[in-house]
């Protein structure tokens, strides 16, 4: 067809046939590994969670017995019966039914965090650490072998590192962002900068503090280089970013699903098993473009 | 049009609700499903593998005579948090502790060429060595403390190490079920390899910060394994045996925790 056909055959179709075209938008060693992703932090969370629930109170410093409690998650027995009390700072909350105190088996048990978000669900310290320490391995090959591809395929500098315009016009993300609005059309083909700067965020910050704030809780990787752990402040402040770091990820999780949601779950999803990603088409205009 | 528009909410709340009853019902699953594999013991077994490579990892990335982490006298903790047994109940404990632990000896033997026993004198008459560590408890909490005892190695080279002892064996007072009627040994024991065993920092404690160990952290002698977690750090000490293996003692999986369902190799 040539281009003065394709110009009066646009020009005449009715708006709706600018039919959305199809794109292959992720590369199945991007796919794979987005699923074994989310498998791990989920165990992971998990089993971190009934984890902290063996000493549920989280310091800065070396020292829980001189280092400085800033979160606490704890049960105390009144003559009203079982409550939960979570302490940030200074703040006390009553947190009975879900932190603190919550119904295992139907019965008000004290513990942290509920037997509905750990793994497993009973208290059971041993058996969580088996679960967190399989998966932290699956999850820092899968991870290394993630930043390895995204560099060694131009992933990284493609898609995931913004341009100067896109820099540029990150005001306008913003606004689109929170009016809801999803791009269409070519720009929906690529990472928008709010996204790809959460992305690099959570790849490159998150991420790495997450593993090596776990790993200064191990004692022999503390060995590694004598002192290490103090970059982080200490073990206990080690502790204290894992957690922080997980509460991020957790946040950013929850960010990402509801834009899934909002851009359109089936069409998200998807492109994230087969690869296709169904472009939204512009919004319907019956200007001619050459 | 309103009404295809009113069908098409509905139709759009109906995915929703369905998309939010798949969530909620995949999440009660996965949770389930993870329950049901920590009692399927071929899943846990995989899951325990890991334990193996963490081992060897941290002895790849970590050089094998690496120091823990020393403090400054300034960041003891005022006072030394206690866990596990606090006050062994058991009647040869007590009588000894009546005593002032006058009559307590550590006996190691095993897999020695040269079985020896030792006093609390004899030991504290050994060069010493002083050390500010952390002490990390696989709960989650540390506690700083200064330590004073005489090191394995030097107890080690006197009985002299038969070339098949893999393993050192602590054999401790105090039965974690209190003292069994039935029979039944609940005594804590543990067990370090080789590696730790002769590690500088691996000591036979007998001071806590200055002064002799209280009984709530070990009197009258424990073991301080610094690049490990609280329960390898065997208190109450009663006696040392060095092995091939321990397969065949007690749970077989070398230490009362480990018998629990922990690891053996505590370094993680």
């Amino acid at each position: 067809m040539d281009i003065e056909a394709e110009r009066v055959a646009a020009a005449l179709a009715p708006p709706v046939v600018v039919a959305a075209r199809s794109i292959y938008r992720h590369r199945l060693p991007v796919r794979v590994m987005h699923w074994v992703n989310v498998v791990c932090m989920a165990i992971l969370l998990g089993s971190g969670l009934n984890i902290f629930n063996a000493h549920p109170t989280l310091y800065w410093g070396h020292d829980s017995v001189t280092g400085t409690p800033w979160l606490s998650i704890r049960g105390m027995n009144t003559p009203q019966g079982p409550v939960g009390k979570t302490r940030i700072g200074d703040a006390e909350f009553t947190t009975t039914g879900v932190l603190g105190v919550s119904k295992v088996n139907g019965q008000m048990t004290e513990r942290g965090f509920p037997s509905w978000a750990t793994i497993p669900g009973p208290q059971w310290l041993s058996m969580a650490r088996h679960w967190h320490l399989f998966f932290a391995w699956l999850f820092v090959v899968n991870g290394v072998a993630y930043v390895l591809y995204t560099i060694f395929s131009r992933h990284l500098v493609k898609d995931l590192v913004p341009t100067r315009d896109e820099l540029r016009n990150i005001g306008r993300s913003i606004v689109d962002h929170l009016k809801f609005r999803h791009p269409t059309g070519a720009a929906a083909t690529r990472y928008n900068v709010l996204q790809s700067l959460t992305y690099l965020i959570v790849i490159f910050v998150l991420l790495p503090l997450i593993v090596f704030a776990g790993m200064a809780l191990s004692p022999r990787l503390d060995t590694v280089v004598t002192g290490w752990v103090d970059l982080l402040g200490g073990r206990q402040s080690a502790r204290s970013l894992h957690f922080l770091a997980a509460a991020g990820l957790l946040l950013f999780v929850f960010i990402h699903v509801f834009e899934v949601i909002v851009a359109g779950v089936w069409n998200e999803m998807r492109s994230m098993i087969t690869g296709w990603y169904k472009v939204p088409a512009d919004p319907p205009s019956h200007e001619v473009r050459p | 049009m309103s009404k295809t528009f009113t069908l098409m909410r509905a139709r759009q709340r109906d995915r929703r609700h369905l998309l939010r009853g798949a969530v909620a019902a995949a999440g009660a699953a996965m949770l389930t499903g993870c329950d049901k594999l920590s009692r399927n013991e071929a899943f846990v077994a995989t899951l325990k593998s890991a334990e193996q490579l963490s081992h060897a990892a941290a002895g790849v990335v970590a050089p094998r005579r690496a120091l823990a982490q020393e403090f400054e006298p300034s960041q003891v903790a005022p006072v030394f948090r206690s866990n596990g047994t606090l006050s062994p109940g058991d009647a040869d404990y007590v009588a000894l502790r009546n005593s002032g632990f006058a009559g307590y000896k550590l006996a190691v033997g095993g897999l020695v060429a040269k079985p020896a026993e030792f006093t609390l004198d004899q030991l504290r008459a050994l060069p010493a060595r002083t050390q500010i560590t952390r002490h990390d408890c696989v709960e989650g909490w540390s506690c700083i403390g200064k330590w004073k005892g005489v090191q394995l190695s030097r107890i080690l080279a006197q009985v002299e190490p038969k070339a098949e002892a893999k393993f050192v064996l602590f054999r401790c007072f105090d039965s974690m079920d209190g003292p069994s009627l039935d029979g039944r040994d609940s005594r804590y024991y543990e067990s370090i390899d080789m590696d730790d065993a002769l590690h500088a920092q691996t000591i036979l404690a007998y001071e806590l910060n200055d002064k002799a160990l209280p009984v709530s952290n070990g009197a009258p002698l424990r073991c301080r394994v610094e690049r490990q977690l609280g329960y390898k750090q065997a208190k109450y000490v009663r006696g040392i045996e060095l092995v091939a293996d321990f397969s065949k003692i007690r749970g077989g999986k070398g230490g009362y925790w480990e018998d629990e369902g922990y690891e053996w190799y505590g370094g993680i």
